[in-house]
């Protein structure tokens, strides 16, 4: 297993720092080498920057890279956004001489140079490929007793040619993962819909991106689950806040509590709900804050 | 745009050429569904070289999702047509002012979502340092990060036309 240097990205750090703490203890408890990333920057984000101009996302991305090839340590991402910005970019400087040369003539300003030395992970891939679900079973302490509705997110399985995951229409690998933890991954209508965040639609077309969340949240409260579990905090921060803001605009009164895969990790290696940062939420579910806190404790 | 558009995209490596308005990719749209995203009326404006696409504000209303590109019997990039498409209407000065904000976040402070004083506030109630370890804590660094961006143009791209 390669070291690991831990991206945050701007999310994470600046608006969910639950997930930052979340992602550290586990990653602690499962004796990962990882390290922090000093100076790096947004990723930066792949729906509007690449939507700007190519040389300047690939620019920023590879500088973000470069920090991590001077500590001969692959990449971890936290975030879907992340991923696909970083991964897509570093394969794009490997595959095409000419784009990295042009890169590099860039980076040369600041005294950087893209070498091509490392590779790009995010953490659920990461998880599933060097330990595995059943590896993953043997850390548990606090099997979770909940009925969880997981949103994969667009950016981990897709384009699927360049992730590896295998086929993107109804992939497992991730509720495996959600099931190591013994809780339940339930099956709803469309799962593998997009949360209406990406592309720059959230901060562009704010009522239309809400409108495609408030579906996603109605297929959610249907199945009749816990929570829902994620793994990109942009989608995080969709499903949480977004929340909020499609009660008000639609009058209606969602509280479906929103975790990050970290999050549900961090809860099954016996780590308590206030060190994850998961009442730091805008969703405020008393009742589910009081299941966790009982699970944690061993009352349940 | 004086070019050809669909030879513009061509040249990126991105042919449409092939699309036989099957409709797959309107249909799974998440987006078009609720929204006056049509992906597949995109494409067909695109071949026929209608330079309207690019001030046509449904190009922004995409997440990305690579549904339509995963989806499609032609095996068309859509997805990145759609991304290419942007960055042509970027070009011509077509930028929303909410990505425009965005654009300058990230100019100003290294992140496109800065750091606030609710979040630093949280930060501290989990034991972690208050100011990340990112750009952030680190002066020298962003301002080098902003010369690289200026090396790119990206200043210049990103104010008002």
């Amino acid at each position: 297993m390669k070291k690991l240097s831990l991206f945050l990205g701007c999310i994470v750090p600046n608006r969910y720092p639950g997930i930052e703490k979340a992602t550290k203890l586990c990653l602690q408890k499962l004796e990962v080498d990882i390290s922090a990333l000093p100076e790096a920057s947004c990723c930066p984000a792949p729906g509007v920057f690449k939507s700007f101009d190519k040389a300047t996302w690939l620019a920023l991305a590879s500088r973000n890279i470069v920090l991590s090839e001077r500590m001969e340590r692959d990449i971890l991402t936290v975030c879907n956004g992340c991923y696909g910005s970083l991964a897509d970019a570093n394969m794009e400087l490997k595959r095409n001489p000419e784009i990295k040369a042009r890169t590099n003539s860039c980076l040369k300003e600041i005294g950087m140079e893209f070498k091509g030395t490392v590779e790009v992970r995010h953490i659920i891939e990461f998880l599933y490929k060097e330990f595995g679900p059943e590896k993953l079973r043997h850390y548990i302490t606090t099997p979770l007793d909940l009925k969880v509705a997981l949103h994969y997110g667009c950016h981990l399985i897709r384009p699927s040619k360049e992730r590896g995951l295998g086929e993107p229409e109804t992939p497992v690998f991730f509720d495996e993962l959600v099931e190591a933890t013994d809780a339940k991954s339930v099956d709803y209508t469309d799962k593998m819909v997009c949360c209406g965040a990406g592309g720059g639609v959230r901060s562009g077309h704010a009522a239309e991106s809400l409108e495609m969340l408030e579906h996603k949240l109605a297929c959610i409260r249907k199945a009749g689950v816990d929570c829902i579990v994620n793994a990109c905090p942009f989608c995080h921060l969709q499903f949480d806040r977004g929340q909020l803001a499609v009660n008000e605009k639609f009058g209606t009164d969602y509280s479906i509590p929103v975790l990050h895969y970290s999050q549900l990790l961090g809860l099954a290696l016996g780590f308590s709900p206030d060190e994850l940062g998961i009442e730091q939420n805008a969703v405020q579910n008393i009742e589910f804050l009081a299941k966790i806190y009982e699970i944690s404790a061993g009352l349940r | 745009m004086s070019e050809e558009l669909q030879k513009v995209l061509k040249a990126a490596g991105l042919d449409v050429l092939s699309c036989m308005h099957c409709g797959t990719c309107t249909g799974s749209c998440p987006s078009g569904r609720h929204t006056g995203l049509n992906t597949r009326r995109i494409l067909r404006d695109a071949r026929k070289n209608r330079a309207t696409v690019l001030s046509d504000d449904a190009l922004w209303l995409c997440t990305t999702c690579y549904i339509c590109q995963e989806r499609c019997p032609r095996g068309i990039p859509i997805t990145d047509v759609l991304l290419e498409l942007r960055r042509l209407a970027v070009r011509e000065g077509f930028m929303l002012p909410e990505h425009r904000w965005v654009s300058e976040m990230v100019l100003e402070c290294g992140h496109a979502v800065p750091l606030d004083e609710e979040t630093k506030k949280k930060r501290e109630e989990l034991g972690l340092d208050p100011i990340p370890e990112t750009i952030q804590k680190y002066p020298e660094a962003l301002e080098k990060m902003k010369n690289l961006l200026k090396a790119c143009k990206f200043d210049k791209l990103a104010a008002e036309k």
